[in-house]
């Protein structure tokens, strides 16, 4: 029938004017999962059954006469280190391999009570740790634009199910990048929110102070209901943000007259691929066309983003990870005593990046190296979140591009950890600094990958990036590619 | 070289984990390369300079102390490796 190549809103009012039920688009989808789920690899389980059963409830609630939300029916996929009560969660990590949540994150919660339909758990890089899902302690997820190539990470099985149709939207979460870059690697739209507009609460922590979960949809409309259904404060999640949130479809309106947008030089990095350059200096041109004014801006200490990032995410990371230790959940590989029990455990089923992070983040952390390291790190976020403060002054939104390449060779960058990180660097800013960002598609390169860029706003500001990257939308034609 | 075999030994045993003899020398050289590569911040002057943990403005929340519903005592142990008359069960703690 060819729904799963639709957007979320176009079924919502197929489905609300009964021109199809949910269980047709339900079955539609699944048999996209079908075709193509052994060349992408996108999930860690699929729950078939659920979601013919939810499909089902939806069918007669309509067939009652009831109104329906705008997710309602909707399939979609979350990724595997979201909880959900019943369903395992793996965080793609070997340490999880049998964890089945006893309760369900907030997000979920809040996305269930809009009734869509839950079609599993997707990939990721193992605990979220990478840029390429090839991390991942079970397989390794393609990009459905060129099965050779990565299709980014962590969020890589949301952003590849949502580009090959295997699902209509999905929940992704973002430390680094890992919403947005995936994003722009398979040609879909990614928005990770300001820090706290979304509660954690179940979202299996990497680095607290930088993690959020975020949608991964096929446009930006889709993109702000999804936005519209999870975000809120939660009195789960102590980080969560009390502000008031907005109805993020009253900026679905198609107008940037008079927007000032930011240009920061210091994105446009050396070793960026100059497709990308272009597609991204096009997009600027079509926000000016369409009477935004492009200013130049400088946000100086860029390049010692991914320095402090990695300095930073990591220190958490060994912290939060201390839980798996083999006693009250999780993996456990025997020892004669409780330590030799923990230790065995934890080096036999953790990947190889994560041990990696865990070593630098209790590293920087001990004694006589956390005020070289980590204080330092800490005091330099403070200088990169004053850069975006300064900057804010003058701009309403900037435009950067979402990744300095598109999506790369599947093994060309694991032998080289550090290269891997430098993906990162027009990302990590903005979790650095707590700021919302949205990667929209905005070009092919000449092998027809896909390219993004991004738009990052003030703090609790995903209302401007929202109706930019509308506005960016409507007068070009790469959005909602399904491959 | 900024990290020694003997630094890895003891990083590695605050973070319960082993590090093989034949894999030491790739763990101390990955380490002091990411060192290496995160040493360009040492050029920033951050005198006078407050640390950010979290970027947003964060407070202590305090909650009412009443007793809520909680995770039952069965589906908290549902996930256990080892359990035994209600309680987590582990290898020995101390030495005998």
């Amino acid at each position: 029938m060819g729904l799963y190549k639709k957007t979320a809103h176009e079924l919502h009012e197929l489905l609300a004017a009964k021109e199809i039920s949910a269980a047709e688009l339900t079955a539609d989808v699944l048999k996209r999962i079908d075709e193509r789920e052994s060349e992408i690899g996108a999930y860690l389980e699929i729950t078939r059954d659920k979601a013919q059963a939810a499909a089902k409830l939806v069918d007669e609630k309509i067939s009652r006469g009831e109104k329906i939300s705008a997710l309602e029916g909707i399939p979609c996929a979350i990724k595997d280190n979201i909880c959900t009560k019943g369903i395992r969660t793996t965080c793609a990590s070997k340490i999880l391999e049998n964890f089945v949540p006893p309760y369900d994150a907030t997000v979920v919660k809040k996305l269930s009570a809009q009734n869509p339909v839950v079609l599993g758990k997707v990939n990721l890089d193992e605990f979220a740790m990478g840029g390429s899902t090839e991390n991942s302690g079970f397989h390794v997820t393609k990009n459905p634009h060129d099965i050779t190539r990565v299709p980014g990470g962590s969020s890589g099985g949301s952003a590849a199910a949502v580009a090959a149709g295997e699902t209509i939207f999905a929940l992704g979460s973002d430390t680094g990048g890992s919403i947005r870059q995936p994003a722009s690697f398979c040609g879909v739209v990614g928005l990770k929110p300001t820090y706290g507009r979304v509660s954690r609460y179940g979202l299996v922590a990497y680095a607290s102070s930088l993690d959020q979960i975020g949608p991964i949809t096929r446009d930006v409309t889709d993109c702000a209901n999804v936005l519209n259904s999870i975000a809120g404060h939660d009195e789960m999640d102590s980080t969560s943000s009390a502000a008031a949130v907005p109805d993020f479809t009253k900026s679905l309106i198609s107008d940037v007259k008079g927007l000032k947008i930011g240009l920061p030089k210091e994105y446009f990095v050396k070793g960026m691929d100059a497709e990308v350059e272009d597609a991204v200096i096009n997009a600027t041109k079509v926000f000016e066309n369409l009477g935004a004014e492009i200013i130049e801006i400088s946000l100086p200490h860029t390049e010692f983003a991914i320095s402090t990032y990695y300095l930073i995410a990591p220190a958490e990371a060994a912290t939060n990870l201390e839980r798996y230790d083999g006693v009250s959940y999780g993996a456990r590989v025997d020892g004669v005593d409780v330590v030799e029990m923990m230790t065995n455990t934890r080096s036999e089923k953790f990947g190889e990046e994560v041990k990696r992070r865990i070593m630098i983040g209790n590293y920087a952390l001990s004694a006589g190296y956390y005020d070289a390291y980590y204080l330092k790190a800490l005091k330099v976020r403070t200088l990169i979140q004053k850069d975006f403060t300064d900057a804010f002054k003058n701009v309403d939104v900037i435009l950067a591009p979402t990744a300095p390449t598109a999506a790369f060779k599947i093994g060309e960058m694991v032998s080289d950890p550090l290269k891997m990180y430098l993906q990162d660097v027009c990302t990590v800013p903005l979790n650095l600094a707590g700021l919302p960002g949205i990667s929209v598609p905005c070009g092919f390169t000449s092998q027809n990958l896909p390219i993004g860029f991004q738009l990052i706003g003030k703090a609790l500001d995903e209302a401007t990036i929202i109706r930019a990257a509308f506005t960016y939308e409507q007068s070009q034609n790469f959005s909602n590619k399904v491959v | 070289m900024k990290v020694t075999e003997r630094d890895i030994k003891t990083v590695a045993s605050l973070s319960r984990l082993k590090i093989r003899e034949d894999e030491s020398a790739q763990v101390v050289e990955q380490l002091d390369k990411f060192l290496t590569y995160v040493e360009n911040l040492q050029a920033i002057d951050t005198t006078n300079i407050e640390p950010t943990t979290y970027a947003l403005p964060m407070q202590n929340v305090f909650r009412e102390d009443k007793i809520k519903p909680s995770l039952d005592r069965e589906l908290a142990l549902s996930n256990a490796p080892l359990k035994e008359d209600g309680y987590f069960k582990v290898p020995r703690v101390l030495e005998e």
